[in-house]
Formats: structure tokens, C-alpha cells, sequence
């Protein structure tokens, strides 16, 4: 077998278990919050007997491992259980939020990802001198500033002042791909400021680490120009521990959406998760974990898979 | 007379060192060196470390490395100045009139990109030659540089092939895109000598084959005298000495060449192999992890008190694995080591303090086996402290005695690794394994980051040492002229095994097994010719056969 492939099943293997222990996690730290969710659902004046039914009724008198793999279960074939707040059924609710959250940050994705992979050469490029120093201080600055201030602000000059954009993020599926994508204008402007610095930082970090190296010296000695020697010969050699931080980001584009899918009214998972957490709703908590969890543990996954197919000692053996 | 190609006229380098502990200074790193080169001849600089030789190499390319400035005198290139020149007027000539081989191709060559399209990058870069034209002449002179398969050689990525062959693919690379000019800095320093040697023949052969002039920067006079016209001497930045090669080496007028010519002057007497062995070493086999094959296989050596026992071999040969496993960094597989008439336990935390004590160790790079935050009476305290409980007065007055021993005086004591020389560095941690009182040092490369004068001080005083305190020493090297100088015995590695061993005078004299006659044959000689009559002599056995 090819060592690469040994290395990528390895690490696919690695990422289920640990998908798994999240999934122990989740179940257990929902178990040991505070509360009854019969209790919660029949109210304050429940009698004993009433209460009792209800429990048996959704299986909560089981023991807490058989509950679990009933979930888990259920899960895997798809069934995320009903909503207590309004008995609907959570994967059907669930599935065209998801939707609109990953549209959202697919389109942030592909405008940040290239952008600051693009600012990071720039920087090594001009390093020390102004516009390394002008794409630190404007990549800072935005992801130091809170994001629903970012929100606020574009919204009042994009939307309010000029009117280029909708200040409400309304999308439905009756949208054309050019009305979504208008639509989510504002939104995906935030989430692009928001992760731009940290990936630009790191870009900027990796590529002047490997600058360093006597190969760098060699194709200076050739001849090439600057930005050709970062691009062509540094950042092949940068591209694990940027792809780490492109991954976490994406990540956090899926899943830490929140305040900026309250800020534009956005229907995605974030809000969803809001109301339902307002509620108390276990059911759904538990749901948007794992999902949540999969996400993160898939893109470092990735990630992963990337840095060991861009190391050509693995790739091409003796 | 026609302008020479490379014309360097009072140069002077400059750059800022940031010294410890001090303000940062200016230093004058190359001064007042005129040189010129014609076309198609070949200058050799030599030198030890710090005389300046790369950065003048680099300076034909108007490049400085680190905060290098080239702040003085002219520098002609083609007729015109390049000192002074803008940064799109040195791109236009870096790379296609004059090229650069590094001493480690291995570093020199990008990991992610495979071998072809690093070598011919220039020459497309520039527009001397179109892709294919460029490939052509790749793999022409792949095959002049007698590389395996050269068709496909390009194919490859640089952790694919040998060191030997990636000095050589540098080699190609910097004559690529018809240079006029070729700065070979050290190109062949880091390979063993029996790869050395082909390396430096398919130099040459190239050089002659392509008219290039070159700039051949080395320590090592043997090797230059093996490829250049003319060889200029350099220490601290100055000029020492400049004439053709036949004079630099026959009739040297100054003193420093003098000394470069006839280092390792060591007269060594070879003690008589008798008595009881300290250590023996007895079919010992030892791999690492879960590696499917022994590094060490079946190794029996002995070595008596007071005595100096050599490991010869090339890098991969197994000889520092020897040295791990005697200290017990790795537990043999098989065999047994004896140790002063006792049985050594193979790992080391069955090992009696007694037992470390009296075998210490010093390794090739002073720098990285001392802590840059203590003082060298820190450094050299540690072990008195530790084997001996000596406190206060008494430790201080036994380093002093240590630092005399090593003949660094009186203020050394509280300085910092980053404040002492290569060589001074090296004595420091003989010191501390003195401090110890061993009866047996293991001294793995301790002189080959040194340069030959530093290195010829270090070996004298390891044999008066020796005199003095009786300790034996395990050398291991891969340089024959260092064991002729200290060895009473000689072992000669192999892939793992012990392929001659014996008195030195034995193993250095015929009849030679095939290995060791290779091995002793590959070591330049101070000699005009030496290259040709090595190779010639044999191309003439293996006809024979």
C-alpha cells in the first residue's frame, strides 16, 4: 500500500473516534445540565403520576447509556429526534438552515481564503515597509473590533446611506443564485473582515519562516523577481500550517455565525440554535453539537489531509 | 588586451555584528581584495572560516548575504559595474551570466519542486533558451556529469537522490543557462571522500567542456589544486597570497600558506597494542526501533588504556551508532560490552553513576552540546558538582586547574559559549569531559567543523592530554589525515561492519581490501595532477578486470 494512503486512512479512522468521544461528550454534558425536560414541557403544576408517564413515554427512565446509543443510533440513519418546544422533527427543520449557513460562508469562505492567502505574499513581499504595515493595521483592526459593531457599521453605510445591499439577509428558495448572493452581501463582508487577520498573519508567519532557507537564496541568485521566488518557491513549502488555519477558519465560518446571522436576521443554523437554547430544547442542543462537531473535526480533517499531500517526501517515497 | 570577464578592485565588505553583550559594531569583513578573472580560467580562493572567501564568491553575484554591505571598491562584470547597480540590473545578470553552486545542495534545493524544473528555471527566467532547448541541455549535462539515467533524472524530486548526485544536479543547474561565470562555493566539503572525488572529476570535466570561468572557493588546497589556474590566499579578509597554482603549491612565499600547505604535523608514535583491553566490544548488533535491518552488525573491537582507537568510515557507515551504543543510548541487540574487566549493562539507566563517570563524551558541534546561558565555569562545574560534590572554592580552583589544562587562561571562566571561537568552544567541552576523570572519551567528529589549523590545535592537545592523564579515546572520524595523526589502532567501517582492523600501521599498509583502497585512495593529495592519476590509475584496474 502506498504510505500516503496508509497515513490518510489512518488519520480518517483517528477523526471517527474522535467524532465519537464528542458524541459521549455532548450526550453527557446536555445529561448533567441542571433541570427535567418533562418537567419543562408539563410545567410547574405536573402531578408525580403525569410526570412519570411523560418519562416513559419518551424513554427517559432507560439508562443513560441505552439512551445514548438509541441517539446515536438515530442520528447516523439521519433521525435527529423531534423538537420539544414544537414537536416538529429536527433534521427536517434543521436541513434547509444548514443550507443557507453553508451557502453563507462558502460565499465568505471564497472571498477571504484567496484574499488573505493573497495580502499574506504581499505582505512577505513589502515586509517591513508600508503596505506590510497598512494590511497589518486594516486586518487588525477589523478583527479586533467586535463583529455586531462590523455589522452595524456596514449596514448603516452599504445599506442605509448608499443602498447597494438589503440590510436584512432575507433568502428563501425562490431566490435566484444572483438575489442570494446579494442578499447575503452584508453578512458575508462581515465574516470576511472577521477571519481575514488571522489567516493573513499566519500566511504572512509561514512564508517568512521558510524565507529563511538556503533555496530561497538559490532562486534569488537565479534572477526572479521577489514576488515569483514567495509565490513559486516559498509557498509550496508553507503550505501545511496555513491550511491549518484556513481550515479552523472555515470552521468557525460554519459554525460561529451567530451574532452575525442575529445581526442580519440571517435563517441559519445559528439563530436556530438561539431560540432553542432559549428553550432549553435538548433535543436540538444536542443535535447542532454533533453537527457543530463534525464540522470542525471534518475540516481539520482535512486540513490534515492536505498538509500530508503537500509534503512531497510523502507523496513521491525513495 | 581584451577586459577580463570578472574584475574586482579594492573591495571592501562591511556588515553590523550583533555581538552579545555589546553595542552592535561595524566588523570589515573583506578588505581592500583586488582580483581578475579571464574567461574560461578558474580561480581558486582559499582560506579557513572568516577569511572571507564565500562572501567575495557572492559579491561577483553583487549579493550580500544577512546584513552584508559591499560599501567599497569596484566591482566589473562583464565590463560593467556591478556594485552600485539597481536591483532590475542585478536580476538580469544573477542567473544568466553568472550562477552560484552552493556547499549544501541539499538545502540549496527546493523540497516541493522536482529537479528539472529547478535546473533549467533560469534559463527560462531569463529567455536564454525555450523549455525544450533548455531540457535538452539539462540532460546533456546530467550525462557529462556522469548522473544515473539522465533522461529522467530531471524526474526526480531532491530527497529522492544522493547527496553526491544533488551536488552534482547543482552543478548542472548552475551551468544551465550558459553562464559566463561559475562561483562554486565548497561544493563538494560536505560529501564523503569517495563521493568527493567523482564530484570533483565531473567539475572539472564539466568546466573543460563548457569554457566557463569559475571561482572555486575552498579550505582544502588539495582539492583546489586539483581544478584551478590561478589561487589567491585569503585570511581575515585580507590577501595573503596570489599566483598560479603550481607556485602556490610548490614554492608558497608566505608564512600562512606555508602553514595551510603542511597542516597536520603531528608525528604520532603508535603505542604497542599490549595488555589488558579497557573496552571491548564483542559481536555487538543494533538497529533502531522497528527497523528491519541491523546498523551495527556483528562488531568486535578492543581498545587498551591510554590508547587511541579510530573509527574510519563514511557517513551511514555505522561508526556514531557505535558510539550510541557504548554509552547506552542504544542497547545492543546482540553481543557484549566489557568495560574495564566488568560487563557494561546495555542501557543506560541500569548504569552506575560510577559507570557514566568514567565514560564521557565530545561531540562535532561544540556550539548545540553546550547550554548558550550558562558560563563556561557553569558548564565545567556541572560534572564536578555532580560526580565529585565539589562546592564553592574548591570547584572553582579544580575549573581553573580544567581551563589550564585546555590552555585558555585566566578569563574565561565567566564567559558565554557565544563569546568563545569554534575551536576555543571545542576545548570547553573537552574540559568538561576531563572534569569527569574518565578513563575512556568518546570524541565523535570533534574536529570536522573546524577549520585544518583549529583542528590540528584540538588533536595535539588531546594526545597531551593523553600523555598526561592516561585517558583512552574512541575517535571516530571520517578523515584518514586525522587518523594517522592520533590513531594507535584503526577500525575501518563499513554498512555497518568492521571491514579492516588492527595497528595503524597494519591497516594503513597494502595489501588494502577493495573498500579501504578506495577509501585511502579518494583522499586528495597536495599535488598538481593527483585527480587525473587517481582516476586514470583506475579506469586502468577496472579494465584489467
Amino acid at each position: 500500500m502506498h504510505p500516503i494512503l496508509k497515513l490518510v486512512i489512518q488519520r480518517l479512522a483517528l477523526g471517527l473516534l474522535l467524532l465519537l468521544a464528542a458524541s459521549v461528550l455532548i450526550f453527557v454534558g446536555t445529561q448533567i445540565l441542571p433541570g427535567d425536560v418533562a418537567q419543562a414541557i408539563l410545567g410547574q403544576n405536573a402531578t408525580a403520576e403525569a410526570l412519570a408517564n411523560m418519562r416513559a413515554s419518551m424513554g427517559l427512565d432507560q439508562p443513560a447509556y441505552v439512551r445514548y446509543f438509541q441517539w446515536l443510533f438515530n442520528a447516523l440513519h439521519g433521525d435527529l429526534g423531534h423538537a420539544l418546544s414544537n414537536g416538529r422533527d429536527i433534521a427536517d427543520s434543521i436541513s434547509g438552515r444548514m443550507g443557507n449557513t453553508l451557502f453563507l460562508a462558502s460565499v465568505a469562505a471564497a472571498i477571504s481564503v484567496p484574499l488573505a492567502i493573497f495580502l499574506g505574499l504581499l505582505a512577505v513581499r513589502y515586509r517591513d515597509r508600508w503596505p506590510d504595515k497598512l494590511i497589518s493595521a486594516i486586518t487588525l483592526t477589523s478583527i479586533s473590533l467586535p463583529e455586531f459593531l462590523l455589522g452595524y457599521v456596514v449596514m448603516y453605510f452599504l445599506s442605509v446611506k448608499l443602498g447597494w445591499f438589503p440590510s436584512v439577509s432575507n433568502i428563501n428558495s425562490g431566490m435566484t443564485f444572483w438575489q442570494k448572493l446579494n442578499a447575503v452581501a452584508l453578512p458575508a463582508l462581515v465574516l470576511t473582515l472577521v477571519v481575514l487577520a488571522h489567516m493573513m498573519r499566519m500566511t504572512r508567519a509561514a512564508i517568512l519562516n521558510v524565507m529563511q532557507s538556503a533555496y530561497i537564496e538559490t532562486a534569488e541568485l537565479k534572477g526572479l523577481r521577489r514576488f515569483t521566488i514567495i509565490a513559486r518557491h516559498a509557498m509550496p513549502n508553507a503550505i501545511a500550517p496555513i491550511v491549518n488555519v484556513v481550515m479552523i477558519n472555515l470552521a468557525y465560518l460554519v459554525v460561529g455565525v451567530v451574532v452575525i446571522e442575529v445581526v442580519f436576521v440571517y435563517p441559519g443554523m445559528g439563530q436556530y440554535l438561539v431560540d432553542h437554547v432559549a428553550k432549553r430544547d435538548v433535543p436540538v442542543v444536542q443535535a447542532c453539537g454533533l453537527i457543530f462537531a463534525t464540522v470542525y473535526i471534518g475540516m481539520n480533517l482535512l486540513a490534515d489531509m492536505i498538509a500530508i499531500l503537500s509534503n512531497p517526501r510523502l507523496r513521491h517515497p525513495k | 588586451m581584451p577586459d577580463p570577464l570578472l574584475d574586482i578592485r579594492n573591495l571592501r565588505i562591511e556588515a553590523t555584528v550583533y555581538a552579545p553583550g555589546e553595542k552592535p559594531r561595524n566588523a570589515v569583513i573583506v578588505d581592500d581584495v583586488s582580483l581578475s578573472l579571464e574567461r574560461g580560467k578558474v580561480m581558486g580562493l582559499i582560506g579557513e572560516s572568516g577569511a572571507g572567501k564565500s562572501t567575495i564568491g557572492l559579491s561577483a553575484l553583487a549579493y550580500g548575504r544577512g546584513g552584508i554591505r559591499l560599501s567599497g571598491g569596484e566591482i566589473r562584470l562583464n565590463g560593467r559595474e556591478i556594485r552600485l547597480a539597481s536591483g532590475a540590473t542585478l536580476r538580469s545578470l544573477r542567473g544568466k551570466e553568472v550562477t552560484y553552486v552552493a556547499q549544501s545542495a541539499a538545502a540549496a534545493f527546493n523540497p516541493a519542486k522536482r529537479l528539472m524544473e529547478q535546473v533549467t528555471e533560469a534559463a527560462l527566467a531569463h529567455g536564454v533558451m525555450t523549455q525544450a532547448e533548455a531540457e535538452a541541455r539539462a540532460v546533456d549535462l546530467f550525462r557529462t556529469l556522469s548522473l544515473p539515467d539522465p533522461e529522467n533524472f530531471g524526474r526526480r524530486y531532491p530527497h529522492q537522490v544522493s547527496g553526491g548526485q544533488l551536488q552534482r544536479a547543482m552543478t548542472a543547474m548552475a551551468l544551465c543557462p550558459k553562464p559566463d561565470l561559475v562561483i562554486f562555493d565548497e561544493p563538494t566539503t560536505a560529501l564523503d571522500v569517495t563521493t568527493q572525488i567523482d564530484v570533483l572529476a565531473a567539475i572539472k570535466t564539466a568546466i573543460a567542456e563548457t569554457g566557463v570561468a569559475a571561482l572555486y572557493i575552498t579550505h582544502d588546497l588539495a582539492v583546489v589544486a586539483q581544478v584551478s589556474d590561478e589561487i589567491m590566499v585569503l585570511r581575515h579578509g585580507k590577501m595573503v597570497e596570489h599566483g598560479t597554482c603550481q607556485q602556490i603549491i610548490e614554492a608558497p612565499r608566505e608564512e600562512y600558506t606555508r602553514a595551510l600547505i603542511s597542516v597536520r604535523s603531528i608525528d604520532h608514535q603508535e603505542k604497542s597494542p599490549e595488555g589488558e583491553a579497557l573496552l571491548t566490544v564483542e559481536g555487538v548488533s543494533a538497529r533502531y526501533g522497528a527497523m528491519a535491518k541491523d546498523v551495527l552488525s556483528d562488531v568486535s573491537v578492543a581498545l587498551r588504556p591510554g590508547q587511541t582507537l579510530a573509527l574510519v568510515g563514511e557517513s551511514g557507515s555505522g561508526k556514531s551508532t557505535m558510539a550510541r551504543v557504548i554509552t547506552g543510548l542504544l542497547p545492543p541487540r546482540k553481543g557484549t560490552i566489557t568495560f574495564d574487566g566488568k560487563p557494561l549493562p546495555g542501557a543506560l539507566k541500569d548504569r552506575s553513576r560510577e559507570e557514566l563517570r568514567e565514560l564521557q563524551m565530545i561531540y562535532q558541534m561544540a556550539d548545540v552540546a553546550m547550554n548558550p546561558r550558562q558560563t563556561v565555569a557553569t558548564i565545567i562545574g556541572r560534572p564536578l558538582e555532580f560526580y565529585f560534590g565539589l562546592k564553592g572554592r574548591e570547584r572553582d580552583a579544580r575549573v581553573q586547574e580544567l581551563l589550564d589544562a585546555i590552555e585558555l587562561g585566566e578569563g574565561f571562566a565567566d564567559r558565554y559559549p557565544a563569546e568563545l571561537s569554534g575551536g576555543q568552544k571545542q576545548r570547553v567541552c573537552i574540559a568538561r569531559a576531563l572534569a569527569a576523570k574518565p578513563k575512556l572519551i568518546i570524541c565523535d567528529e570533534v574536529t570536522s567543523a573546524l577549520d585544518p589549523l583549529v583542528a590540528d590545535g584540538i588533536l595535539k592537545l588531546l594526545l597531551d592530554l593523553q600523555a598526561r592523564e592516561g585517558v583512552a579515546y574512541l575517535f571516530i572520524t571520517h578523515d584518514i589525515a586525522t587518523v594517522k595523526a592520533i590513531a594507535d589502532s584503526i577500525a575501518v567501517m563499513y554498512q555497518g561492519r568492521v571491514q579492516r582492523y588492527g595497528a595503524k600501521s597494519q591497516v594503513l599498509a597494502p595489501p588494502f581490501d577493495d573498500y579501504t583502497d578506495l577509501l585511502l585512495s579518494s583522499v586528495p593529495e597536495m599535488e598538481l595532477g593527483w585527480l587525473e592519476r587517481v582516476l586514470d590509475h583506475r579506469r586502468m584496474e577496472s579494465a584489467g578486470n
